[in-house]
């Protein structure tokens, strides 16, 4: 008869095992976090690529189990976010360094760079791999540890995709545990990870609740709110391009993304070609009795619908009845009020597109501002048009921390189609009770030390452009003495600041190299 | 001191243990252990220690470990020491539990001791019973405990005081790493077992040579003797496999586990038993009796003990202790290479070996002055025994290290005198 290992006691969901469990993941990160900053940037960037490509390889993998898994979204566009949330992510920030010191002669400042240590990430069900990618990528370049906590929808692509990750990273020479994930992830065990001394920054991505959570937690927190964003197309737009960007924008997986276009807003002169421009592009114009039906079906009493995050415009259509053209994007659905009274303004993750006209830019830009005070405040909003002042004045008016021209705001507000950071975590600010209102990126894990001289001009700034903290890599693996293979210890050689060799006799010194000797014959 | 701990001591003196009381303030470490939390010990006086001693890895998961205390609070609502004579659940669930984690596949039995030198004893009936013969060869300085037949395999400091040494010439020790002393003891085919320590504790952490442990184990097959693994202090992941013997190629016969097992909450302790050497088990079950021995509370405990030993994040740490503790001793080694000169090592399991007859007491105390706790190894002096938890965390090893630097100082010039030769 085989030993079964059996539970008699189960203490599995106590506070103490919770915070057990909690305590080792986070230790664990901890030690692979201190060993790192060991690492100088050609090793952390390698590992960095190693892992982007690993992560870009896999893109086709990882799109089609998250679609199955979860129902969200288009596999081939999230393909393509996970692809270019690997390589090009990287190759964004190339030239960033965040290993070496900076020198400032002019203010007489150096800069060091110090990782935060351990970042917690709350990854989403909804755009599961690509969150991932890009949020293992910011920590290895800047030489955290990072523990994902997955969306339990998405957790058995987001195991299996992290794991893979974190042998990439070891594969190309990263402290063990760098890259972890919880397995298990319920919202007991979560909340122990977020109120762990031992996490430096929870990155959270994902809905309200959780975000809130995380800033309850009394860990430092860069946390996300949800999107809403509204697009003006104004009268001096490209009217023909602007509706096939905002189509291609709002059928982008689905409108997965929260930077997706939740409500188009136009003025009466340019009301019919716009929408004969989106039909061009594929979008259905609904009709009264469709969008009854269609605001039905997206909001309960409860809320949104999650049942339609991710799905095509056919398939909801279907769903509420409504017979649409066959190829589909969008479903255009003509709303004349903004506000508590229209669930229809607020956030739609499915390619379903409000549509209201103003009378004015003035109503326009009053309209979008009440767009966002009902949902997304600080998050993306969008403007098409050719003059520029109207841009300026629409973008001083929303509270929104980015807000994309000309471009589809789904990709456009992350970073793909601008020149905006790439990101899967959007800063929502302080209208969005958010700290940080930047696409968030590598820089926003590391703090700086400051060497700041008496500014005095007759104080002289230090040569400081040979200097830099003691790389000095891996810890050198302590032996197991007797173990056959074990060959003694192989000390690290001391580092530019470290006094201790001086204190070595000659006697000594020659004993070391020999036995450094010995041991390199023995291999 | 305060006047209580003064007055606390006389009590001590009166009523417990009076010789051992006043070795220790004679030593200059005047502990008394009042509260204790993770790897921290607390003195009665509130000056906090951290603990590098764990009792031979009893606290290797840290003192009341949360999960090992909330373990031993859920079983008490179901469970009690339970009745020896009767099947059990608890007993047999361990037994399971370490049979599948047993670093044999032939080791299917367990019986149960209430403490280490209980379960040796056990180990050494089995094997006698098994083989039929009655002479056991252990090593010079081991130290396998207590007991009745324990104490008698190890220093005769421990039996001669009570005139309980062999004087049947039953028990025969050879030094440790000679493989041709242990051939000769071996070679009249009248031992019924060898019994090791997997790397000795008591005696300073001597290291195997390479090749000297499978050699015993072949020595013992070729002269129809058992091999007995005395896990007490290595095993439980200290030397980064759940077994040390495991780390060196050694598939043992019978195999003892005690002290960390119980996780410092419930002590217990696991004589593990190959199916070819149990045969008591089954010819007079009742031939071995403990009622302490295996209480099932302790099981629930040591259940817990081996799944968390066994996660995989504990096997990293194991492994980033061990290497940062080496790295800072290293330094620490070349700031007094006159004094500070070796370091033994396998994982967790370390010796620090000073350059004196006495040196680790010295360190003991300087180390005790600076609010680390770690003795000296009893039958060496002159080694230091080194043992991190498992859990340690990246900011108190540094904080040892730190203190350590210190510690040593201080103990090089009452031992050397004056400042350092090398400086």
């Amino acid at each position: 008869m085989e030993p079964q290992v059996r539970n008699l006691v189960d203490i599995s969901g106590s506070h103490a095992a919770l915070a057990g469990r909690a305590d080792m993941v986070l230790e664990r990160a901890r030690w692979a976090a201190e060993v790192f900053q060991r690492y100088d940037r050609g090793a952390t960037m390698a590992i960095a690529d190693a892992v982007a490509a690993a992560a870009h390889a896999s893109a086709g993998k990882y799109a089609d189990w998250a679609v199955k898994e979860t129902g969200f979204g288009v596999a081939a566009h999230k393909k393509l976010k996970n692809e270019m949330t690997s390589g090009p992510l990287l190759d964004f920030y190339r030239d960033d360094d965040y290993v070496n010191p900076r020198i400032d002669e002019q203010r007489k400042i150096v800069e060091i760079p110090r990782p935060a240590g351990v970042v917690l990430a709350l990854t989403p069900s909804t755009n599961p791999i690509a969150t991932i990618n890009y949020k293992i990528l910011i920590s290895l370049m800047t030489r955290n540890a990072i523990v994902i906590s997955p969306h339990p929808a998405a957790r058995e692509c987001s195991v299996d995709a992290v794991r893979a990750l974190a042998g990439a990273a070891v594969d190309a020479g990263a402290p063990e545990g760098v890259i972890q994930i919880i397995e298990d992830p319920g919202i007991p065990l979560v909340e122990e990870l977020m109120r762990s001394p031992k996490t430096s920054v929870i990155l959270a991505t994902g809905g309200t609740a959780m975000v809130r959570s995380a800033y309850s937690s009394s860990n430092p927190a860069i946390g996300v709110g949800p999107g809403n964003a509204p697009v003006f197309v104004d009268s001096t737009a490209d009217i023909a391009r602007a509706a096939k960007r905002i189509v291609e924008s709002k059928s982008f997986d689905n409108s997965a993304l929260c930077t997706n276009e939740s409500v188009l807003i136009t003025l009466q002169e340019v009301d019919a070609r716009l929408q004969q421009a989106l039909k061009q592009a594929k979008a259905y114009v609904c009709n009264e009795d469709d969008v009854d039906r269609l605001r039905r079906y997206l909001f309960h009493d409860r809320g949104f619908n999650i049942e339609c995050i991710g799905r095509d415009a056919t398939w909801i259509a279907q769903e509420c009845g409504i017979r649409v053209p066959e190829g589909t994007l969008v479903l255009l659905a003509p709303i004349t009020q903004i506000g508590v009274e229209e669930p229809l303004s607020r956030e739609k993750l499915c390619p379903v597109l409000a549509y209201h006209v103003a009378r004015s830019r003035s109503q326009a830009i009053t309209q979008a501002r009440a767009v966002l005070r009902l949902a997304g405040a600080g998050h993306s909003a969008a403007v098409h048009a050719m003059d520029e002042r109207v841009a300026m004045e629409y973008a001083s008016a929303v509270e929104a921390y980015r807000v994309v021209v000309n471009a589809p705001c789904t990709q456009g507000a992350a970073g793909f189609q601008t020149a905006l950071a790439p990101t899967f975590t959007i800063g929502t600010g302080f209208y969005g009770r958010s700290s940080l209102g930047e696409n968030i990126g590598p820089g926003h894990l590391v703090h700086w030390t400051r060497l700041a001289y008496n500014s005095d001009a007759s104080e002289p700034f230090g040569n400081y452009h040979d200097l830099s903290p003691a790389f000095s890599g891996p810890l050198p693996e302590a032996p197991a003495d007797g173990v056959p293979g074990s060959n003694g210890y192989r000390a690290e050689r001391a580092g530019p600041l470290n006094e201790s060799f001086s204190g070595v006799t000659r006697e000594e010194l020659r004993r070391m190299i020999a036995e450094e000797l010995r041991a390199a014959l023995r291999r | 001191m305060s006047e209580a701990k003064l007055e606390f001591l006389d009590r001590s003196r009166a009523f417990w243990n009076p010789g051992k009381t006043q070795d220790w303030q004679d030593m200059g470490v005047d502990l008394v252990i009042d509260r204790r939390e993770g790897y921290y010990l607390f003195d009665m006086d509130g000056r906090r220690l951290i603990d590098l001693h764990l009792n031979g890895g009893t606290y290797n998961l840290g003192h009341r470990n949360p999960e090992l205390v909330e373990a031993l609070r859920a079983g008490s609502a179901r469970f009690d020491m339970g009745n020896h004579h009767f099947p059990a659940l608890a007993r047999t669930a361990l037994a399971e539990s370490l049979a599948a984690c047993a670093p044999s596949p032939n080791m299917v039995y367990t019986a149960y001791g209430s403490g280490g030198g209980e379960a040796i004893d056990i180990a050494i009936k089995t094997a006698r019973h098994a083989m039929q013969k009655r002479k056991i060869v252990s090593i010079v300085k081991a130290y396998h405990g207590h007991t009745g037949l324990a104490v008698k395999t190890g220093d005769d400091r421990f039996s001669k005081l009570f005139l309980s040494e062999d004087t049947l010439g039953e028990f025969v020790q050879v030094p440790f790493n000679d493989l041709n002393a242990m051939e000769d003891a071996l070679r009249g085919r009248d031992v019924a077992a060898v019994i090791m320590e997997t790397i000795p504790a008591t005696y300073g952490f001597p290291m195997p040579q390479e090749g000297y442990l499978p050699s015993v184990k072949k020595l013992c097959e070729r002269y129809d003797a058992l091999y007995i693994a005395d896990e007490v202090q290595t095993g439980l992941m200290r030397c980064g496999e759940i077994w040390a013997c495991m780390k060196y190629g050694i598939e043992p016969d019978i195999m003892v586990t005690g002290k960390g097992i119980g996780g410092g909450m419930y002590p217990i302790a696991c004589t593990c038993i190959s199916e070819h050497c149990g045969g008591w088990l089954k010819e007079d079950g009742f031939g071995h009796i403990s009622t302490g021995g295996g209480a099932e509370l302790g099981c629930i405990v040591a259940m817990k003990v081996l799944e968390i030993v066994q996660r995989p994040e504990v096997r990293t740490m194991v492994r980033y202790i061990s290497d940062y503790m080496r790295s800072g001793l290293e330094n620490i080694m070349a700031e007094y290479p006159d004094f500070f000169i070796g370091i033994r090592q396998h994982g967790v399991v370390m010796g620090l070996e000073f350059n004196h007859e006495q040196g680790a007491k010295p360190v003991m105390k300087r180390l005790y002055e600076n609010g680390v706790w770690a003795i000296f190894s009893t039958l060496d002096s002159r080694v230091l025994q080194f043992k991190p938890g498992l859990l340690m965390t990246q900011a108190d090893c540094e904080e040892v290290l730190r203190r350590v630097e210190i510690g040593i100082g201080l103990a090089r010039d009452d031992v050397m005198g004056g400042h350092r030769r090398s400086a």
